[in-house]
């Protein structure tokens, strides 16, 4: 027996098994850097100072550019897929995960001057928290990516079977990929900004 | 390029995933790596049943060092009997690869376990236990029971087995997903058993690893962590993936208000696991970072050990770990006991042959209590000097999450009322359930007021309530359980006689264990002390009550190889009972056969006419109509 709703949706509900599963685990993935978010208010309440401009602004700035770029790119990708037009899709989902290469060398650039600087996470609450969160970003990030190339390369031959279900998994790779995108839209201004 | 490929007919006759063909699948895939839901909730069971006897085994250990301080353990009086089940078990697989065969090996592997625990000199020198291994077993024996026993049994288990049955799917919405939940449970299980082979031993902290001391804890406590992650990973796919059948592969017909009371008990359960292990997570990263980047997330500045200035910056808080902690375990606790309220809610309208009182105010109840369950959580720490506008914000929303507590209580109490009750085996477990978790649950009240909290705090009254919520709660609710579906999962009932004296053994046991607890506690024994309280001059009008809850745990653990033999001498047995032993109303048993098709379950697809405990409806045939009965008017 088939298991039932994994390409069309299920009526009452508007939604394909993986799509429901995907929003799921996006509210867990809410509820953890929810967590770290809350973490960061409560140190940084209790802390006598807190310290400014010990991190890039003009590099993260550039990094926030890439970051929605790459979400405006995955969308693309998902978009050519519903017009059926599978060369487009390989060049947008391509340039996604090029462009999360991209923001993942800018990162190792900050990584390595605060290395370098001997700012290490051991060295302050706000170097720790700082490491932390967007080290976790970061994973999250390669995360994405390893599916994002999957779905690039050997697992795009679904599209030539069963072309429906394929577009539904980009689909759903796409809401994973804007939900990193938007995690880092709150780190961005609470790490560097405030 | 392919538009010619996007007929429906081409998604239509493309494979699928690869358990829908119907050849034979190899052995790996079948048994071991396999995507049924029924494979993988047999092993979670088998899994999960493994290490409640071992967290068990860990706590005999300790009830040894309580009841007779500083006198040698008979160490072998713990592990023969153990070699002696897993030789039994071997003795009945006739030594054929089996279910049987493969639990005799996991026992002698277990006596080979517990005789490494209670030797050597870095734990047991001369058999006297060193007040850090006793650390070690509490922290273990509390983190093995939560989050290795009674969780993976009652939701990874029943809720694996049974849930989709019961809803009339033919599997998870999601089968890989499913086996990789399964396998990162495992292998979070064996990160924390290898936490006693490594320097300094396992996790000694407590199993609620309250920082600063769990920082500067042994190597153990860093596998400890890892392991947590795991088992977070682990339920956060199952959780997922239970949410997304409930919601998504509910057969025609099977309307939310239709579905049997253990399906709503696991579908809040699941959303307590998906949004409340996270913050967990996250404090168990933070922590990591502690300990292995030299952070200070939890380290206050200043801290001295033992004379030692400790080279942490600080600006951390302590507080900060108990809350991130708290978040999950107060809704963990309601995990624990909500599957087993929905094995209960099924088997006493099974045995009462009556519809639930109130289904409908049991469902608002679960769906309340799931919400509640989230803003309680500082009542864990209310001697912490939070301040009284946060002590009594949560006092108050502890006091609000009773009632509905209490309506689930009164709905099954009085379904009982004129009733004419079949007492069986899995009746009377989930009959004892409810005065047990009555007790658990009314003596948690004066935990949950700040003033009357304050002298009850960390002492044994604390450990004997939520004792009574879990072990005669909870493990009863999942005994009853067992013997409730065993004729579902394998065809074969178990033996009611030795399921009676395994019912009235551990019942008379339990209480013995734990009431004494109670009345240890309110005369202020604190508990984690490792001689029991010897040197407490309150404590000596009490202590004789060490011995009572030892004699008490070991004879019940004798109650319990009643238990095991009785599994495997019914896994033996040849006469098949029929599909619906019970005679019972809902989907599992009246649309499926004894144990369901390997293959989707239904041979048909059911559909659903009527509510999940139509029993004695006036005017039918028999006393039960199946929900997949259509009834002539």
């Amino acid at each position: 027996m088939e298991i039932p709703y994994t390409v069309t949706a299920r009526p009452e509900t508007g939604l394909f098994n993986a799509k429901a599963g995907i929003w799921l685990f996006l509210a867990s993935e809410v509820m953890l850097f929810g967590a770290l978010f809350t973490t960061y208010i409560l140190l940084r309440i209790g802390a006598p100072e807190w310290p400014h401009g010990e991190l890039d602004i003009p590099l993260a700035t550039l990094n926030t550019a890439v970051l929605i770029t790459s979400s405006i790119t995955m969308v693309m990708s998902w978009a050519s897929l519903m017009m059926k037009d599978f060369k487009k899709y390989r060049i947008y989902m391509g340039a996604t995960f090029l462009l999360g290469v991209v923001f993942l060398v800018i990162k190792a650039f900050e990584y390595g001057h605060h290395f370098g600087i001997g700012e290490l996470p051991n060295k302050s609450t706000f170097l720790g928290i700082y490491f932390t969160m967007t080290g976790l970003h970061g994973l999250h990030v390669v995360g994405g990516m390893i599916v994002n190339a999957y779905f690039w390369g050997p697992g795009s031959k679904m599209w030539k079977t069963q072309p429906e279900r394929f577009t539904n998994r980009v689909e759903v790779a796409g809401l994973y990929w804007h939900f990193v995108d938007l995690v880092w839209i709150f780190l961005f201004p609470v790490l560097y900004l405030l | 390029m392919s538009t010619n490929n996007t007929t429906p007919v081409s998604v239509a006759a493309a494979p699928h995933v690869d358990y829908h063909h119907h050849e034979e699948p190899s052995f790996w895939r079948k048994y071991v790596f396999s995507p049924d839901h029924k494979v993988i909730g047999i092993q979670y069971g088998l899994t999960a049943l493994f290490f409640l006897f071992f967290g068990f085994t860990l706590m005999m250990i300790m009830r040894w060092q309580l009841a007779y301080p500083e006198k040698a353990i008979p160490a072998l009086q713990f592990v023969i009997p153990i070699a002696v089940i897993g030789l039994i078990l071997l003795f009945l697989s006739k030594f054929k690869p089996s279910i049987t065969m493969l639990m005799g090996f996991v026992f002698l592997g277990m006596a080979a376990l517990v005789s490494y625990l209670t030797s050597g000199e870095e734990r047991m020198p001369g058999g006297v236990m060193l007040p850090e291994f006793y650390n070690q077993l509490g922290a273990m024996h509390g983190t093995i029971m939560v989050f290795l026993g009674v969780v993976p049994l009652a939701v990874g288990a029943f809720g694996n087995y049974i849930m989709p049955l019961q809803i009339g799917a033919p599997d998870m919405a999601f089968p890989k997903l499913n086996m990789t939940s399964y396998w990162v449970y495992f292998i979070g299980g064996v990160t924390m058993l290898a936490s006693f082979f490594v320097p300094g031993g396992a996790a000694n902290s407590g199993w609620t690893s309250y920082a600063p001391l769990s920082v500067i804890a042994t190597t153990g406590q860093t596998l400890w962590l890892i392991g947590m992650v795991f088992l977070i990973t682990s339920s956060l796919l199952g959780s997922v993936n239970f949410i997304v059948t409930i919601i998504q592969l509910r057969a025609k017909g099977l309307t939310f208000m239709r579905l049997p009371f253990f399906v709503w008990a696991q579908f809040v359960t699941s959303f307590l696991l998906l949004l409340a292990f996270p913050p967990l997570e996250a404090a168990g990263v933070l922590q990591l970072m502690d300990r292995i980047a030299g952070t200070s997330f939890f380290m206050p500045a200043g801290l001295v050990v033992s004379g030692q200035q400790l080279p942490y910056t600080g600006g951390g808080s302590p507080l900060l770990w108990q809350h991130l902690f708290w978040f999950l375990a107060h809704p963990e606790v309601y995990v624990l006991i909500l599957p087993a309220l929905g094995i209960v809610a099924e088997i006493i309208a099974n045995n009462s042959r009556k519809p639930l009182w109130g289904y409908k105010s049991l469902v608002f109840a679960v769906i309340f209590l799931g919400f509640m369950s989230f803003i309680v959580w500082a009542h864990h720490m209310f001697l912490t000097g939070m301040g009284t506008a946060i002590s009594a914000f949560f006092q108050t929303t502890t006091m609000i999450i009773s009632i509905p507590s209490v309506i689930i209580l009164s709905v099954l109490f009085i379904s009982l009322y004129g009733a004419s009750l079949r007492f069986n085996t899995p009746m009377l477990f989930a009959l004892a359930f409810l005065p047990m978790f009555g007790i658990g649950g009314l003596t948690g009240l004066p935990l949950g007021l700040a003033a009357s909290d304050i002298p009850l705090h960390d002492t044994y009254y604390v450990i004997g309530h939520f004792h009574y919520v879990v072990a005669p709660g909870t493990i009863f609710g999942l005994f009853a359980g067992i013997y409730y579906w065993f004729p579902k999962f394998t065809g074969k009932a178990m033996n009611e006689k030795l399921g009676k004296i395994h019912f009235w053994g551990s019942f008379v046991c339990m209480n013995f264990i734990f009431f004494p607890m109670l009345i240890q506690g309110l005369a202020g024994v604190s508990r984690r002390l490792y001689d029991g309280g010897q040197q407490y001059a309150h404590a000596q009008g009490v202590l004789h009550l060490n011995e009572v809850t030892s004699v008490a745990a070991w004879v019940m653990a004798l109650f319990q190889i009643v238990f095991i033999i009785n599994l495997f001498l019914t896994l033996r047995k040849k006469e098949k009972v029929g599909d619906n032993y019970w005679e019972a109303t809902t989907l599992e048993w009246s649309a499926t056969t004894s144990p369901p098709l390997a293959h989707g379950n239904f041979a048909t697809v059911p559909e659903v006419y009527r509510g999940p405990y139509e029993y004695s409806v006036p005017g039918h045939s028999k006393d039960y109509t199946p929900q997949n009965e259509l009834v002539k008017a």
